[in-house]
């Protein structure tokens, strides 16, 4: 187990090495000049010289890439000028609220999608199917953001069920002490039971706006996954022997259809997390992927830069998660390196 | 001083365990909500230091309110009975009293005023403070400079209480510019035990811990999300503010912030689309106030070194093709001052004002046709796509027009980070842009924006010497007459030559609940905690 951990981090080694070449290069050929960004639009071609000068970016590029691997090696990966933070705080920060999000969206969407792919394939063609296919694609059809204005419209604006779209707590309160930077985990952690309640009605919204979007591709990958276990041979052969219908779907078909809906769970997190610019954008939250939308905005390098570091770093430990569940729910995959 | 970090490191020790589960303490709701002001924007402050490299114009508005500077400016009321900062009277602020002659200014110090901290504050802190702003370069040094305040031997410690100016040369922008942002007070016995030898002036501990001493203290700063300010009971260089806390929040989305302040969940915000204004104005259900920004204009700007735009009559023909009051109804939504129409010469010596051009596409043809272009030319028009929400349909309107006359247009977008070094380039033929001076003069204006220097503002490239010995005339002059004629003949001139035709003045506005009152605009276009009231 631990030689397989090791074996696959060294192979991520050169990934990363390329992810970091690749993003100080296209950042630096972005359009934009970083320097007149900051210096602000009343500023004098001196005053923008001067803060080119303060940015190091009169250097050579070689130069310029040298300071950055050394940066890096310090586990410093630079200040963002937007927020005035060190990049490494702010990812430290925002990471956490977007997983937070994401997860639970996923949750929802798991939640829903998986017994509605079920429902769907044990009646295919049915009304059930039929209806199941009509709310996935209207799910994914609809671009989050609309479904996060409607969400807000009727259950903020309108009804005042929701409560106001302010980020991950309502103006009044403060957060919870950090320990895991989930808010849920972290004001349970801290007995408060008031922070709980509050962060989870701000998170409600969002997450199933989220959980709307991914809600077809997990429908669907059950329902496909599932009518080809239901109609292969030992599953027959369980209806032969006259096994419930119950322990045939779940225990026998599900088990082995689940197998496929891990990978698209896989995909469609690690999709959502860098993704879900938009839901954050709408709710106020302070994620990672409006980060580093802000960033690109302003030509800021470093939170770029430590935006796909991070996104990199992420993929290949969520790929590893994935490859390490597929060995528990189907002891025949064995994985090489 | 409550940084991040100290949350961070406090979330450390519960971790441990060594913190007691002591149910967070929400001092907001333990404070009544009528004490609390919530205000919401869309983009976040990203420094409390008016110094540092790159900051933001929100983190201006933190500055003004954490840090006290010398003297301030006073109020009056607007033609809309709104308060509105009054150039002319400059008051008192940390400095309780001062005296000027002809060479220098003498500042005395409220001998009561204290730092958050406790610490007193002293001349050595001034001295500090403006030689900082003149070393750490960049924004605050140019604009030290735009007031002569050029070299750290002007500014000397006569005893603890008591600092002078000595000034370099007669400028009528020395004193007010003692009252704008920059020249901030800092407590620079904190901050010198926060600097380091590669960093003498603090830059980098001082963009989070502000060293202050003005009415608000900074409680708690989320980069990105909220900043929280407090009330410094300490505070003795104005009147006690009403507001207790303040609570800043981030909300990018400008559908939310608009259902945020109907429903009455936020209390004031500057930014909404100027539709929603116009909305929400109609509609009575917030207070809506919209104060022309002062020595501010939209505009487009024809490069005048390039054929077509380099023959006078074809500009002219463009002033006359431009569709005015559709950019008023359609994209202004009635939030701006129209700047057309006017006089035929100038009536007054007041900058903003309307030219004499209004929509006459048969005048525009007979010029064109005049110029040699009968059948109209292909151009490009850029904008800044940083500001897309105004210049984007004002392009779509004026390209539409100028279509009618044979004359095409490519339309090219600009990302904001780009767009300065398009206009430092001064190749773009035809443009839409903004642009307004802090100081409220319009030869300060034409400076920028008309003079052959060829600031980066001249974004036509314009230079002509009689307009510059205008403009010189109104800078230095001391006789009132001259400097009058002078301004009405740089504007008479700018209207003929019209190598920029102005638009609008856009208006600042702002949306509040009807119990927030005292309102103030500041030519820094931020909020002004200290005067707002909440009943």
């Amino acid at each position: 187990m631990f030689g397989l951990l090791a074996r696959r981090l060294a192979a991520a080694l050169p990934t990363l090495a390329g992810v970091i070449v690749v993003t100080f290069l296209m950042t630096r050929a972005l359009p934009g000049d970083p320097a007149a960004y900051f210096a602000g639009p009343a500023a004098t071609r001196e005053a923008v010289e001067e803060i080119r000068r303060q940015l190091g970016l009169d250097q050579p590029l070689w130069v310029q890439f040298g300071d950055y691997l050394a940066d890096l090696a310090r586990g410093d990966l630079g200040l963002s000028i937007t927020t005035g933070q060190p990049v490494l705080a702010d990812i430290a920060q925002r990471l956490p609220a977007s997983a937070e999000l994401t997860l639970i969206g996923l949750l929802i969407a798991a939640g829903f999608g998986v017994p509605m792919g079920v429902a769907a394939a044990l009646r295919p063609n049915s009304w059930v199917d039929h209806l199941c296919r009509v709310i996935a694609t209207a799910g994914v059809s609809l671009p989050t953001f609309f479904t996060g204005l409607l969400l807000v419209y009727v259950f903020y604006y309108q009804l005042g069920w929701a409560p106001a779209p302010l980020g991950r707590l309502d103006a009044f309160s403060s957060p919870p002490p950090q320990v895991t930077g989930f808010y849920l985990i972290d004001s349970l952690l801290a007995g408060d039971i008031e922070t709980f309640t509050g962060a989870a009605a701000q998170l409600a919204l969002p997450a199933l706006t989220l959980g709307i979007f991914a809600l077809a591709p997990i429908a669907r990958m059950t329902r496909g996954s599932m009518l080809s276990v239901l109609s292969s041979d030992f599953i027959r052969a369980a209806r032969a022997a006259g096994l419930s219908g119950n322990t045939i779907v779940i225990r026998y078909a599900l088990r082995n259809a689940l197998l496929p809906v891990v990978t698209t769970l896989g995909m469609v997190l690690s999709f959502l997390l860098g993704a879900n610019v938009l839901v954050e954008k709408v709710f106020a939250w302070p994620g990672i992927g409006s980060y580093a939308i802000e960033a690109l905005i302003a030509s800021d390098y470093a939170p770029v830069q430590g935006f796909v570091m991070a996104m990199a770093i992420l993929y290949v430990a969520l790929n590893l998660v994935i490859d390490l569940a597929y060995q528990a729910i189907d002891p025949r995959v064995r994985i090489e390196a | 001083m409550i940084s991040r970090r100290h949350i961070l490191k406090a979330g450390t020790a519960a971790a441990l365990g060594t913190v007691a589960s002591a149910p967070a303490i929400h001092g907001a709701a333990a404070q009544s909500r009528r004490e609390t002001l919530l205000l919401i924007s869309e983009n976040p402050p990203n420094s409390t230091d008016i110094h540092g490299v790159g900051t933001n114009r929100p983190a201006y508005e933190a500055s003004w309110n954490l840090y006290d500077r010398l003297m301030t400016f006073g109020v009056k009321k607007d033609a809309n009975g709104v308060d509105h900062y009054d150039y002319t009277k400059l008051e008192p602020e940390l400095a309780e009293s001062w005296n000027q002659t002809p060479t220098s200014v003498t500042f005395k110090l409220r001998r009561d005023a204290t730092f958050h901290d406790g610490s007193p504050v002293t001349a050595e802190d001034v001295k500090w403070s403006f030689d900082r702003a003149l070393a750490v370069g960049g924004f605050p040094t140019f604009q030290m400079r735009a007031g002569s305040l050029e070299k750290p031997e002007q500014f000397v410690v006569v005893d603890r209480n008591t600092i002078r100016i000595d000034f370099i040369r007669t400028d009528k922008l020395t004193m007010p510019d003692l009252a704008v942002p920059v020249p901030a007070i800092y407590n620079s016995g904190l901050a010198k035990r926060n600097s380091t030898a590669a960093d003498p002036w603090a830059m980098e501990w001082l963009r989070a811990n502000p060293a202050a001493g003005g009415a608000y203290r900074l409680e708690r700063w989320v980069p990105g999300q909220e900043m929280v300010f407090a009330r410094f009971d300490g505070w003795r260089s104005g009147k006690r503010p009403d507001l207790a806390r303040v609570i800043w929040r981030i909300v990018p989305q400008a559908g939310n912030r608009r259902a945020l302040l109907e429903r009455g969940d936020a209390d004031i915000s500057f930014d909404l689309p100027a539709k929603d204004f116009q909305e929400l104005a109609a509609a009575r259900r917030l207070k809506i106030v919209g104060t022309p920004v002062e020595n501010a204009m939209q505009y487009i700007g024809m490069n005048v070194n390039r054929p077509p735009f380099n023959d006078v009559r074809v500009r002219q023909a463009i002033a006359f093709a431009i569709p005015y009051q559709r950019i008023m109804d359609q994209v202004a939504y009635g939030t701006a001052v129209p700047l057309f129409g006017g006089p035929a010469q100038p009536a007054d010596a007041t900058w903003p004002q309307a030219h004499p051009y209004v929509t006459d596409l048969d005048r525009a043809k007979a010029l064109l046709v005049e110029a040699g272009y009968a059948n109209g030319f292909e151009t490009t028009f850029s904008f800044d796509l940083g500001l897309a929400s105004m210049n984007e349909p004002i392009s779509v309107l004026v390209s539409e027009s100028l279509a009618r006359l044979g004359i095409r247009t490519t339309i090219n977008k600009i990302p904001g980070a780009n767009w300065r070094n398009e206009l430092l380039k001064k190749e773009m033929p035809l443009i839409t842009n903004t642009f307004g001076g802090w100081l409220n003069f319009p030869d300060y204006f034409f400076f920028w924006a008309y003079h052959g220097q060829n600031a980066v503002f001249n974004t036509m490239g314009y230079q002509n010497a009689e307009m510059d010995a205008l403009i010189e005339k109104s800078r230095f002059t001391q006789n009132e007459a001259e400097y009058t004629d002078a301004i009405k003949g740089f504007v008479a001139k700018a209207f003929t030559d019209v190598p920029r035709i102005p638009l609008f003045q856009p208006k600042l506005m702002v949306a509040m609940r009807d119990n927030i009152d005292g309102y103030r605009y500041w030519f820094h276009r931020q909020l002004d905690y200290r005067v707002l009231t909440k009943g």
